[in-house]
C-alpha cells in the first residue's frame, strides 16, 4: 500500500514518517514511534485505554487515523510528566489515592484527566466521573480514581487535599 | 537509651509490614506508561497471528480455500486443522479432561470459533489476508437453551463423542451431556422434604457473563529451532501450569519451554484457560522460526475466549413454620458450550458449587449437576470468584429470600435465625465442607446497625403505602446477602490441575546487605502481589518492604506454582511466604546466637533483630545476620540466606461477609438508581487495608456490572449479540455506585498469618445483594423472582407484568 508522509508533534518532539493512510493514531504510537504506555482495549472507542490529547482534546486514538492528526500535536502518557522529570499531580494522585490496579486503563485515564483539569481545574465529583465517563476501569470501581483526580486538582491548585466525607 | 535509637514504633512502621496502607510499588511504572504488557512486545523478524472466525454456530465445512489469503504479498503461511494434524494439535486437551478443536475440524460447534490462523509480516496483512480464506459452510440445527439439548432428538453436537457413555467425570446419559455430579444425602433430603412445614422451589438462572478484563488474551511465543527452545510471552494468570501443559501438548521437554507472564492488564479468571490462539502462536513460531504474536480484539475475547456462569439452578429448602431451614435440595442445569474447558480443579466438574449451604445451618442437603453441551462458546471460568462460589451464592441467598417471603419474615430475621453460630466452627457443613472460622451474627449485626437496618424497613413501608395510594411512583428496595466464600485451593488431598497437586510456593533469597528478592508461584493480574507480599516478608524478618524485590510470572525463576485465580494467593502462597520467611529467621537465629555467643533459647525476636533475653541491648538486626550469613556462620553451617517453600494448605479458607443495598425503582421507567450500598467483609489478617478497600470496590462494580446488566447472549441461531462493549454491558464511573466497606477480623485458624483472601469476596456477596434489592423492591407486590440482569428495561418489564403500567 502506498505511503503517505506525516509531519506532528508527540510529547513536544517534531515526527516525520512514512504511514500507510489507513494506519491508526494508536498503531502509530505504539509501533511506529514505541509508546507503548497508551492501549487497546475495546477496537470500537468505547473503553477509553486509548485515549491521548489531540491539539487540545481528548481522542480516543484507535478511531482516529494518523494522517487526521497531521501537523497536530499529540499528548500521551510519556508526556504528561512534569518538564523537570518528576511527576505530574495526576500521576501522584493516582498513586497516592491507589486510583489503579492492573494499570491498563491508567495511562488512558490520566491523560483524559489531564484535560478534563485543564477544561476544568476545579471540577465537582459529579463533573469528575461524567468527564471520565469515556474511560472504563474493571478493577478500581472509580471511586479512588475520582479521589486520585481531586487529590491532583487540589495539588495543582496549591490547596490542600481533604477527602469529602462518606 | 539516646535520642538518636528508633523507638519500637518506629521501628515497626520503617517496616511497612502487615496491616499498613502501603502505597503500591507497581504504580511508579503504571502510572507513566511504563507497565510491560505482552502486546507491548516486539521481536526482530515477528510475524503477526490472525484467525479465521465461524460465522455459524454449528455448520460443517465442506472446503477451507486458503490460496488467496497465502497469495497476499506478506502472507507467510495459513494454517488450518490439516496442518494441525500431522502435529497432533488439530484438538487439545481442556483442564475437564475433555478434548477442543485448536482450529475447526470438519465443522463448528460456535459462532466465532477459530477455522484458520493466517500469520503475515504485520497485523493489517494478517487480518486483510483473513478476509480472503474461503470458508464453504453447510449449515446444521443449532441448540442454544440448555433445557433443550437434552430433549431426546436434540442434534448432535459432539460427533468426536459417539457411542462415548462415560465422561472424564462419569457416565454421560445423553449425546449432548457432559457429566452429572451428585454430593449429599438424598435419602436424608427426601425425608426433610415430605416432614417440611413449609417449601419453596425456584428455578434461578445466572445468565452466561464473560469476565471481560481491559487488556484481552494474547501472546509472544519464539521458538528456537538452534537450542529446541521455547519461549511465549502471555497473559497466563497460572503460567507454571501452562508450561506443563504445553510441554505435555508439544513434547518439547519442559526445560526448553519458557513461560513468561509480563504484567497483566486484568484477569478475573479469563487468562488461566488455555486458548487457540496461544497454541497456533506457537505452532506458528515453530513452523516459521520466528516470532509470532497473537492479541485477539475485544469481540473475539467475548465471543471466543471463554465465559461464565449459565447456571440455571432449581433451588428448593424446607423449614419449619417458625423459620428454621431443615433442608437443602438443588439441581442444576449448567451449560459448558461446546467443549467442557471448565477452569476448575480436576475433580471438582462443578467447581466447589457445594458451597450452596452457604452460611446457614443446613442440617441435610442435596446437590446434583448435569453439565451439558450447547453450540456456545466453551469456558466456564470462575469471573471473580472462587469455582463456581458466586453461582453458589447467588442461588442461596435468592432462595433465602423468597423462603423469607413465603414465612411472612424480614430476610435479615430469617438470616440471624439460620446462621452457623460462632461456637460452631468449625463446621462441617452437610455437603462436605469444614468451614474454619467465623463470627456470622456480629457481622451480620453490624452491618444492620450501621445502616439503620430497621429505619430503612420503615422509611420502605411509607412508600409503599404510598404508592397504594398512587401518591409516588418510586419503589425502594432493600437488599440483604451474608455470604460464605471457598478460597484457597487447595489442599492436595482433594485439589489438583491435572494431576498436579494445588499448592504454592515461595522462595525467599535475602542478599549480604540485608536485601531481599523474593519470588512466587502466583501472578498479579493488578492485586498488587509486588507490594503486599513484600509486607508478609518484612513482618516476619524485620527488613523494610522497601527493600524486598517481588518477582511472578517467570517459570525459569519462579518457584512452581498453581497461579492466581480463585483468591488464593494470599491463603497459598501468602502461606509459603511467611514459612519460608521463618526457615530463614529460624536459620538467621543461629547465627545471632553464634555472634552473640548465647544459646538459641537465649534469643527472642524483637521486630528487626534478635536480642538476648532480659538483656535488650545486646542484639544482631536482621540486616547484620544478613552480612553474617555470607561470611560469618556457625561452624559447620551452610552459608548464605535464602529458603523455598511449597505450601500445601490443610484446609480451604472461608472468608464471608454482610451487605446491604439500598435501591429507588421508577416503575414507570424501569429506571434504578443504587441510593446506598455497604459492604461488610472479614478476610481474617488484614495485609493492607488500602488495598483490600481497592479490590472491594471493583468486586462490588464488576458485581453491580453482572447485576444489572451483564449478559452475553444468544439468538436461536447463535448469533452471540452482545460480542462488543456496544452490547455488553461495562459500568462507567457514571452509573457505579458510591461504595462504603467496613470489616471484622477473624482470622483463619490454619493459615501461618491468619489471613483468608479477599478479591472476590464483593463479586461473591455483591450479585446477589443487587438482585435482593431489586427484588426487595417488587416483594410486596406479590413477586417472587426477578431473574439477572437487572438492566432497566427487564426490570420494566418486571414493572408491567405485575400490572403496574395499568
Amino acid at each position: 500500500m502506498s505511503k503517505v508522509q506525516v509531519r506532528l508533534k508527540v510529547n513536544g518532539k517534531v515526527i516525520d514518517e512514512l504511514v500507510e493512510p489507513r494506519t491508526l493514531l494508536i498503531h502509530f504510537l505504539r509501533e511506529h514511534l514505541n509508546l507503548t504506555g497508551s492501549h487497546i482495549g475495546c477496537d470500537t472507542s468505547h473503553c477509553g485505554a486509548c485515549t491521548v490529547d489531540l491539539n487540545g482534546k481528548s481522542v480516543k486514538s484507535c478511531t482516529v487515523f494518523t494522517v487526521q492528526a497531521a501537523d497536530g500535536e499529540v499528548i500521551t502518557i510519556e508526556g504528561v510528566a512534569n518538564a523537570d522529570g518528576t511527576l505530574h499531580a495526576l500521576q501522584e494522585g493516582f498513586r497516592e489515592m491507589h486510583g489503579l490496579q492492573c494499570g491498563f486503563c491508567t495511562p488512558g485515564m490520566i491523560t483524559r484527566a489531564y484535560r478534563l483539569l485543564k477544561e476544568n481545574p476545579t471540577p465537582t465529583e459529579e463533573e469528575i466521573r461524567f468527564g471520565i465517563a469515556g474511560n472504563l476501569c474493571r478493577c478500581t470501581g472509580y471511586q479512588n480514581i475520582v479521589k486520585a483526580i481531586q487529590h491532583a486538582a487540589a495539588k495543582l491548585a496549591g490547596a490542600p487535599f481533604q477527602e469529602a466525607a462518606e | 537509651m539516646n535520642e538518636m535509637t528508633p523507638t519500637a514504633e518506629q521501628r515497626t512502621e520503617a517496616l511497612q509490614g502487615l496491616g499498613c496502607k502501603r502505597k503500591r510499588v507497581e504504580d511508579i511504572r503504571f502510572v507513566q506508561g511504563r507497565g510491560s504488557y505482552v502486546d507491548d512486545m516486539k521481536l526482530p523478524g515477528m510475524l503477526y497471528g490472525d484467525f479465521v472466525r465461524s460465522p455459524h454456530a454449528h455448520a460443517r465445512i465442506t472446503k477451507i480455500d486458503v490460496s488467496k489469503a497465502a497469495a497476499v504479498p506478506g502472507v507467510i503461511a495459513v494454517l488450518t486443522a490439516e496442518e494441525l494434524k500431522p502435529v497432533n494439535l488439530a484438538w487439545m486437551p481442556t483442564l475437564a479432561g475433555d478434548v477442543q478443536m485448536v482450529l475447526a475440524d470438519g465443522k463448528v460447534l460456535y459462532q466465532a470459533q477459530e477455522v484458520a490462523f493466517v500469520i503475515a509480516e504485520h497485523a493489517y496483512i494478517a487480518a486483510d489476508a483473513a478476509e480472503l480464506v474461503e470458508v464453504e459452510y453447510e449449515a446444521l440445527p443449532v441448540v442454544i437453551d440448555p433445557f433443550k439439548a437434552m430433549e431426546a432428538d436434540a442434534p448432535v453436537l459432539r460427533e468426536d463423542l459417539k457411542g462415548k457413555t462415560d465422561g472424564a467425570h462419569g457416565k454421560r446419559t445423553h449425546h449432548n451431556h457432559v457429566f452429572n455430579w451428585t454430593i449429599g444425602d438424598k435419602e436424608g433430603t427426601d425425608t426433610a422434604f415430605k416432614k417440611a412445614e413449609v417449601s419453596i422451589k425456584q428455578l434461578i438462572s445466572y445468565q452466561r457473563v464473560h469476565p471481560c478484563p481491559l487488556e484481552t488474551c494474547q501472546a509472544v511465543a519464539s521458538f528456537d529451532k538452534i537450542k529446541g527452545e521455547l519461549t511465549v510471552w502471555g497473559t497466563f494468570q497460572a503460567p507454571h501450569v501452562i508450561r506443563t501443559v504445553a510441554s505435555l501438548i508439544s513434547k518439547i521437554p519442559e526445560h526448553k519451554i519458557h513461560i513468561i507472564a509480563p504484567d497483566i492488564g486484568g484477569g478475573f479468571g479469563n487468562k488461566v484457560g488455555a486458548y487457540s490462539g496461544y497454541i497456533c502462536a506457537i505452532v506458528a513460531s515453530i513452523v516459521t522460526g520466528r516470532p509470532v504474536k497473537w492479541v485477539e480484539d475485544r469481540i473475539e475475547n467475548l465471543s471466543s475466549t471463554s465465559f461464565a456462569r449459565d447456571y440455571h439452578m432449581t433451588t428448593e429448602i424446607a423449614a419449619t413454620k417458625d423459620g428454621k431451614v431443615t433442608g437443602l435440595r438443588v439441581h442444576v442445569l449448567a451449560d459448558h458450550g461446546a467443549f467442557d474447558a471448565c477452569a476448575d480443579p480436576s475433580k471438582w466438574p462443578a467447581g466447589f458449587f457445594n458451597i450452596v449451604t452457604g452460611s446457614y445451618d443446613f442440617p441435610v442437603a442435596l446437590c446434583t449437576v448435569d453439565g451439558i453441551y450447547t453450540n456456545k462458546a466453551p469456558g466456564g471460568v470462575a469471573y471473580r470468584c472462587s469455582f463456581r462460589v458466586t453461582e453458589a451464592a447467588y442461588c442461596i441467598e435468592r432462595a433465602m429470600d423468597i423462603l423469607a417471603q413465603k414465612l411472612g419474615m424480614d430476610p435479615a430475621d430469617l438470616r440471624m435465625k439460620n446462621l452457623i453460630r460462632r461456637e460452631q466452627f468449625p463446621y462441617q457443613s452437610a455437603l462436605g465442607w469444614e468451614y474454619d472460622s467465623g463470627d456470622y451474627h456480629s457481622a451480620l449485626k453490624k452491618a444492620m446497625d450501621t445502616v439503620g437496618y430497621s429505619k430503612l424497613r420503615a422509611e420502605q413501608k411509607a412508600k409503599q403505602e404510598a404508592f397504594k395510594r398512587g401518591e409516588t411512583r418510586d419503589l425502594m428496595g432493600i437488599g440483604v446477602a451474608f455470604f460464605t466464600e471457598i478460597v484457597g485451593a487447595g489442599p492436595s488431598r482433594n485439589c489438583d490441575i491435572l494431576g498436579i497437586a494445588m499448592f504454592d510456593s515461595a522462595e525467599i533469597r535475602i542478599h549480604p546487605t540485608g536485601s531481599i528478592v523474593a519470588r512466587l508461584g502466583t501472578k498479579s493480574q493488578g492485586q498488587g502481589h509486588e507490594t503486599t507480599y513484600a509486607q508478609i516478608i518484612a513482618s516476619e524478618l524485620g527488613i523494610p518492604a522497601d527493600d524486598i524485590t517481588v518477582e511472578e510470572g517467570n517459570t525459569d525463576t519462579a518457584p512452581y506454582g498453581l497461579g492466581t485465580y480463585g483468591s488464593r494467593s494470599t491463603p497459598v502462597s501468602g502461606a509459603a511466604t511467611a514459612m519460608a520467611a521463618r526457615k530463614i529467621k529460624a536459620k538467621a537465629q543461629m547465627i545471632a546466637a553464634h555472634l552473640l555467643e548465647v544459646h538459641d533459647d537465649d534469643l527472642e525476636w524483637d521486630i528487626d533483630r534478635f536480642r538476648v533475653k532480659g538483656n535488650p541491648e545486646r542484639f544482631k538486626t536482621m540486616k547484620e545476620l544478613a552480612w553474617a550469613a555470607y561470611h560469618g556462620v556457625p561452624p559447620g553451617m551452610e552459608p548464605g540466606l535464602e529458603a523455598v517453600n511449597y505450601y500445601d494448605p490443610p484446609n480451604m479458607t472461608y472468608p464471608f461477609g454482610a451487605y446491604v443495598c439500598v435501591v429507588d425503582v421508577d416503575v414507570d421507567t424501569g429506571a434504578t438508581k443504587i441510593r446506598r450500598f455497604y459492604a461488610l467483609d472479614d478476610c481474617g489478617t488484614r495485609i493492607n487495608p488500602m488495598i483490600i478497600e481497592g479490590q472491594i470496590h471493583g468486586g462490588l462494580t464488576e458485581a453491580f456490572g453482572i447485576a444489572m446488566g451483564q449478559e452475553i447472549r444468544y439468538d436461536e441461531i447463535g448469533n452471540v449479540m452482545t460480542a462488543s462493549l456496544i452490547d455488553y454491558f461495562l459500568p462507567t464511573a457514571v452509573e457505579t455506585p458510591k461504595w462504603e466497606t467496613d470489616w471484622t477480623t477473624t482470622p483463619s485458624p490454619h493459615h501461618p498469618i491468619g489471613a483468608k483472601g479477599v478479591g472476590e469476596s464483593p463479586n461473591v456477596g455483591g450479585v446477589p445483594c443487587f438482585a435482593n434489592a431489586i427484588n426487595d423492591a417488587f416483594r410486596f407486590l406479590g413477586s417472587t423472582h426477578i431473574p439477572m440482569p437487572h438492566d432497566q428495561w427487564r426490570t420494566w418489564m418486571a414493572a408491567d407484568k405485575l400490572g403496574l403500567h395499568a
